[in-house]
C-alpha cells in the first residue's frame, strides 16, 4: 500500500496541520510517512499545500505528481491539482466555498459542505477535521482512533483546550460518507 | 531515544547536533533553513550552549573559527548565499585545521535566486569553496532520517581529520517532515581532549592555530600535509547507496532528494519493462568513483539528475572514464524534476528495453 495525497487550500484553513496530523497517525501505526510543504512567498494570503504519502514500505519521492486523493478546500486549488489526480483516483472538495464541477469523469468526486458543518459544530476553522474525517472513512489507510490520539502531540498546548471539538469534528465527517 | 518523532528536515539536524554533544551555534538566519538556528535558539539554554545569532555569515564563521580553535564542537548553518559569504572563513578554517559541521540547505541561485529547493552549490562544496588548496568533506542525505545520522556522524568525520564537513541538503530536506529516530547521545564532557586546541597553556607548550605561513616552504609542507589528510578521506569516507543494478541498461546517478525522485522513476519506468538502476552518492568529496567506473562495464549509459544545469554530471563522466555514454537531466532555479520527466529522458537515450 502506497497513498500519496495532495492537500489544498488557502492559509488558515488548516491545510498544513490536517497533513501532519495524517503523517504523525501515520507514524503511529508504524507506516512510513513523509510530509512535503509548500513553502515560499505563495504562502502569504495565497493558497497553501502538502503532500502526504503514506506506505508500507520505503517512500521514493516526497513529492508527488499524481496523487492517489486530492483533497481542496477552495476553489484555486482545485483548478491547480484537479488536472494530475491519478486516473481513477479520489478527490474530495469542501462544497461550502468550490461552487464549481470538477471537469473529469474518471476520478470518484466526493463533495462534503465542511464549513456548513464546522459553523455547525461551533468554529469554522475545523472544517479540515471534517473533511479528514469523511477521507479515511471513505479511504481506511489509517484509524480514526490514531488520529485523534495524535491531536495532542500535533496541535500546540495552547490550542489543546480545542481537542474535544477536533474530535467532534472528525467523527462529524465519518457520518458524511 | 528509540522513539520516532515526525520532524522537519531542519529541526532534526539541530536536534541531531545537540545529540552529537554540539553545544556552539553561530548563524544568520536565511530561508530555507531557518528552522534551524530557531529551533537551536529554543533547546540550547535548556543544554547550556550557546547560541549566537551573529550580525552577518561574515562574523558567524569566524566565531566559529574561534570555537572550534578553542577545541569545542562547533555548528553553523546557512543557505547558497549565505554559505558564499562565508566561504573565505571556511578556507582559513580548513587551512587551520579546525574542525566544524557547515549546513548548506541549498536554494536556486547564482546571487539571490530563490527561495526553492536546488543542487546548485555542488561544485561551490566539493571542489571551489574558496581560495588554496583545500576540501571539505561532503555529506547529501536524502532523507530526515539520513540527515540525522549524517550530521552526528559529520562531527566524527571533522574531529577525526581537523578539517570542516559540510552537509548539504535541498530544501526539500530542510523542510519536509518525517519519522526520525535518535540512535544516539553523546555527552559533550565526555568527549575526548583536543591537544591541540588554545584553551590556556597554562603548564605546557602553547599551541598556534593558524593559516599564515609567510615562508613558502613552510606552506608547501602544509598544503602536502593536508593533501595526505583528503588522500585519507578519499580512502576511508566514500559513501553510497545502490539501488536495482542488476540487469539494467541505465544507470542514473542522483544525490539527494533527487535519488529518490529518480527511484519513483525507476519504479515507472519498470511498469513499462523499461530496466533503470541508481547510483545515489553519499559522500560527494569524497565522490564514489569506483563503484560508476565498476557498472560501466555491465550497462548501456550512464544518466546524471541533478537541480542543476549539471555539475555533479563531470565527476560522473570522470569516473566512467568514456566507457559508457553520460547523458544529463537537469531542472535548475528551484524547479524540481518529476518521475516522468525523467522516464522521458531514459526513452530519448535509448535506454529502453534490449
Amino acid at each position: 500500500m502506497r497513498e500519496e495525497i495532495i492537500m489544498a487550500g488557502f492559509g488558515g484553513q488548516g491545510i498544513m496541520s490536517m497533513g501532519q496530523l495524517l503523517a504523525y497517525a501515520g507514524m503511529k501505526e508504524g507506516k512510513e510517512v513523509s510530509w512535503m510543504p509548500s513553502y515560499g512567498p505563495e504562502m502569504r494570503g495565497g493558497t497553501a499545500n502538502c503532500t502526504v504519502i503514506v506506505s508500507d514500505s520505503r517512500i521514493p519521492s516526497p513529492l508527488s505528481s499524481r496523487p492517489d486523493t486530492l483533497i481542496v478546500m477552495n476553489l484555486p486549488s482545485l483548478n491547480k491539482f484537479a488536472p494530475i489526480v491519478k486516473k481513477g483516483g479520489t478527490i474530495i472538495l469542501n462544497s461550502s466555498l468550490i461552487d464549481s464541477e470538477v471537469k473529469r469523469d474518471d476520478v470518484e468526486v466526493i463533495e462534503i459542505p465542511a464549513n456548513e458543518i464546522a459553523n455547525k459544530l461551533g468554529n469554522s476553522r475545523i472544517a479540515n477535521m471534517v473533511v479528514l474525517g469523511a477521507y479515511l472513512t471513505h479511504h481506511k489507510i489509517i484509524d480514526i482512533a490514531t488520529v485523534k490520539e495524535s491531536l495532542k502531540s500535533v496541535l500546540s498546548e495552547r490550542h489543546h483546550n480545542l481537542i474535544p471539538l477536533n474530535e467532534k469534528a472528525l467523527d462529524r465527517g465519518t457520518e458524511i460518507v | 531515544m528509540g522513539d520516532k518523532v515526525l520532524m522537519k528536515g531542519n529541526e532534526a539536524i539541530a536536534e541531531a547536533a545537540i545529540k552529537a554533544g554540539c553545544r556552539y551555534f553561530f548563524g544568520y538566519p536565511i530561508t530555507p533553513q531557518s528552522e534551524l538556528p530557531a529551533y537551536l535558539a529554543r533547546k540550547f539554554p535548556e543544554v547550556g550552549g550557546v547560541f549566537l545569532q551573529a550580525e552577518s555569515e561574515v562574523a558567524a564563521i569566524n566565531m566559529v573559527y574561534g570555537a572550534a580553535g578553542a577545541g569545542a564542537r562547533v555548528l553553523t548553518s546557512s543557505s547558497s548565499p549565505g554559505v558564499s559569504l562565508k566561504a573565505e572563513g571556511i578556507s582559513y578554517m580548513a587551512g587551520a585545521e579546525l574542525p566544524a559541521v557547515i549546513i548548506n540547505i541549498m536554494r536556486g541561485g547564482p546571487g539571490l535566486g530563490s527561495i526553492q529547493p536546488s543542487q546548485s552549490d555542488y561544485f561551490q562544496a566539493t571542489k571551489g569553496m574558496a581560495h588554496g588548496d583545500f576540501r571539505l568533506c561532503v555529506l547529501a542525505p536524502s532523507s530526515v532520517q539520513e540527515a540525522v545520522d549524517l550530521t552526528m556522524e559529520a562531527f566524527e568525520i571533522a574531529d577525526r581529520y581537523r578539517n570542516p564537513v559540510m552537509i548539504v541538503g535541498d530544501g526539500m530536506i530542510g523542510q519536509m517532515m518525517e519519522p526520525v529516530e535518535f540512535k544516539k547521545e553523546v555527552d559533550p564532557e565526555k568527549l575526548p581532549q583536543k591537544e591541540w586546541a588554545t584553551d590556556g597553556a597554562k603548564g605546557r607548550e602553547k599551541n598556534v592555530i593558524t593559516s599564515l605561513f609567510l615562508d613558502p616552504a613552510d606552506l608547501e609542507k602544509h598544503n602536502w600535509k593536508l593533501k595526505g589528510k583528503y588522500d585519507r578521506m578519499e580512502e576511508n569516507e566514500v559513501r553510497y547507496e545502490t539501488y536495482n543494478l542488476d540487469d539494467v541498461d541505465t544507470v542514473i546517478v542522483a544525490y539527494g532528494t533527487t535519488a529518490r525522485i529518480a527511484i519513483s522513476a525507476i519504479e515507472l519506468a519498470a511498469e513499462e519493462g523499461i530496466k533503470v538502476g541508481l547510483i545515489r552518492p553519499i559522500s560527494l568529496y569524497p565522490f564514489p568513483y569506483d563503484i560508476i567506473k565498476k557498472t560501466a562495464a555491465d550497462v548501456k549509459n550512464f544518466l546524471a539528475v541533478e537541480m542543476s544545469t549539471g555539475q555533479m554530471v563531470e565527476d560522473v563522466r570522470l569516473a566512467v572514464e568514456g566507457q559508457k555514454p553520460v547523458y544529463f537531466y537537469g531542472r535548475p532555479g528551484g524547479m524540481v524534476p518529476s518521475p516522468e520527466e525523467i522516464v522521458e529522458k531514459v526513452k530519448k537515450i535509448g535506454g529502453g528495453s534490449r
